[in-house]
């Protein structure tokens, strides 16, 4: 049975701030481009629209609104734009010769096949797993699924909570769950400093909540769910070093870092490197977001773990520069200007760490 | 990931595998691959298609083999990304 391919100009895979960028952007500098985006939530926006904080940044990446406040400023402007051409309850199943991308639309219960010209992916990331006795029982949570149930569907997944990882997605989820009425018991940090923005330590700190640094999860106790909770000291080699403390806790979040999502990028044959500053393994790419394969370009957590106004900064790079080598235009300034804003956001003390990783993969050759 | 203490720690939530089975089959068979791994033992073959597990068993493979996680390759990521119903490749989809 033949299949209608979709043969659009440009498929985006994703559609959180990254792929929302992209897709945005390149309409806007090149119109009459084809531009599918999918997106495997029901909802666009990706981790945005959990976010009921406010950013911080630039002017230009919306700073002083609330997270799902951008989500909707960014939906509405893909919305609105006829060439962009929206699919949600989609997910890319995988790469194939010719470039071919077959989806699965959980929608309408049916394959779709995309040939494009350029694919962005903007898959983002997934959360860590942590190894400790009893980190299956029901009631250990990833952090961000915790937000997902409480933000996105209105469920408060527990009263009394634990929470590993003192990281900003720890300790933005634990002040939330404190807003959504659950009690944070303590929020414990394997390092030995706190690892998110000063400002969220802060709130948290004020609310009483204890943040023990240098401490680990030693194991999850309960008999069909979550009891217990017992946490110890560690020394700088990970070893325990002291006396455990037990918490009484029906909820256990996990903020321990995120992987990017790469599978389809390593289907595609593009050349994947590790860069621990980044998350992990990622795709090979350069400043224009374009990888070791020139047809694929990668935008937002996918291509290194940072922020939504990275991740924008990234999505509306790789939109252009997908848009510039389908259309001939000239958009070399437009793409140096969002480079530049880029670089500024990441002089920032937070931004130090993707420097980083991204000085080191551009160091590394193409091939 | 701590050495001495509970090797039950489950490592593979889809397949159920522990910790202390992941070693016992790197040690038996002198394994050295996330790929090897997940034959063997199936760790990495379940719903999540090993987005939840591979990156710890990358971890225990450094530790067992005495290499670094970094040089551990990646599993190879095939199609499907995701489980799905084979239904869904009988249906013709309207574009």
């Amino acid at each position: 049975m033949a299949l209608k391919i979709n043969k659009c100009d440009i498929l985006i895979i994703g559609g959180g701030p990254a792929g929302l960028e992209a897709a945005y952007h390149a309409a806007k500098a090149a119109p009459g481009l084809k531009i599918s985006i999918v997106e495997e939530n029901f909802l666009l926006g990706g981790q945005l629209i959990k976010q009921t904080h406010s950013f911080f940044g630039s002017k230009n990446q919306f700073a002083g609104k609330r997270g799902f406040e951008i989500a909707e400023l960014l939906m509405d402007r893909v919305r609105k734009n006829p060439d962009i051409d929206i699919h949600l309850q989609t997910s890319a199943l995988g790469c194939y010769e010719g470039g071919i991308v077959a989806c699965e639309s959980m929608a309408e219960g049916c394959l779709k096949e995309f040939q494009p010209g350029r694919t962005i992916v903007a898959a983002g990331a997934r959360e860590n797993m942590a190894p400790f006795p009893g980190n299956d029982l029901p009631g250990v949570f990833g952090a961000g699924a915790a937000q997902t149930l409480m933000n996105v569907y209105g469920v408060l997944p527990g009263r009394k909570v634990v929470m590993l990882g003192a990281g900003n997605i720890g300790l933005i989820v634990s002040y939330q769950l404190m807003q959504a009425g659950a009690e944070v018991l303590a929020i414990i940090e394997g390092l030995p400093m706190i690892g998110g923005y000063h400002v969220h330590a802060a709130k948290i700190r004020r609310m009483g909540v204890p943040i023990l640094a240098s401490h680990t999860v030693v194991r999850a106790t309960g008999k069909s769910t979550l009891e217990e909770v017992e946490v110890a000291p560690i020394d700088k080699n990970w070893k325990i070093a002291g006396e455990s403390t037990v918490f009484q806790a029906d909820t256990l979040c996990l903020a321990v870092g995120l992987t990017p999502g790469t599978e389809l990028l390593e289907q595609s044959g593009c050349r994947m490197a590790f860069v621990k500053e980044l998350g992990g393994h990622v795709a090979w790419h350069n400043d224009r977001m374009e990888t070791s394969r020139p047809e694929i370009l990668v935008a937002g957590d996918v291509s290194g773990i940072e922020e939504a106004s990275t991740a924008m900064l990234e999505g509306k790079i790789a939109g252009l520069a997908a848009a510039e080598g389908l259309s001939g235009l000239d958009l070399s300034d437009e793409i140096s200007r969002a480079q530049q804003e880029l670089a500024g956001i990441r002089k920032g003390p937070y931004g130090e760490k993707a420097c980083l990783g991204k000085d080191k993969l551009c160091k590394l050759s193409v091939r | 990931m701590s050495s001495e203490q509970d090797r039950d720690i489950i490592i593979c939530r889809c397949e159920d595998i522990t910790e202390r089975e992941v070693r016992e089959c790197i040690r038996r068979h002198g394994l050295t691959t996330v790929d090897e791994v997940r034959k063997i033992l199936r760790a990495g073959m379940g719903l999540c298609q090993g987005k939840t597990c591979s990156a710890l068993v990358r971890r225990i493979l450094a530790e067992e083999t005495g290499k670094k996680a970094e040089d551990i390759g990646l599993p190879s990521a095939r199609q499907p990304a995701k489980p799905v119903e084979f239904g869904i490749f009988l249906q013709e989809g309207d574009r």
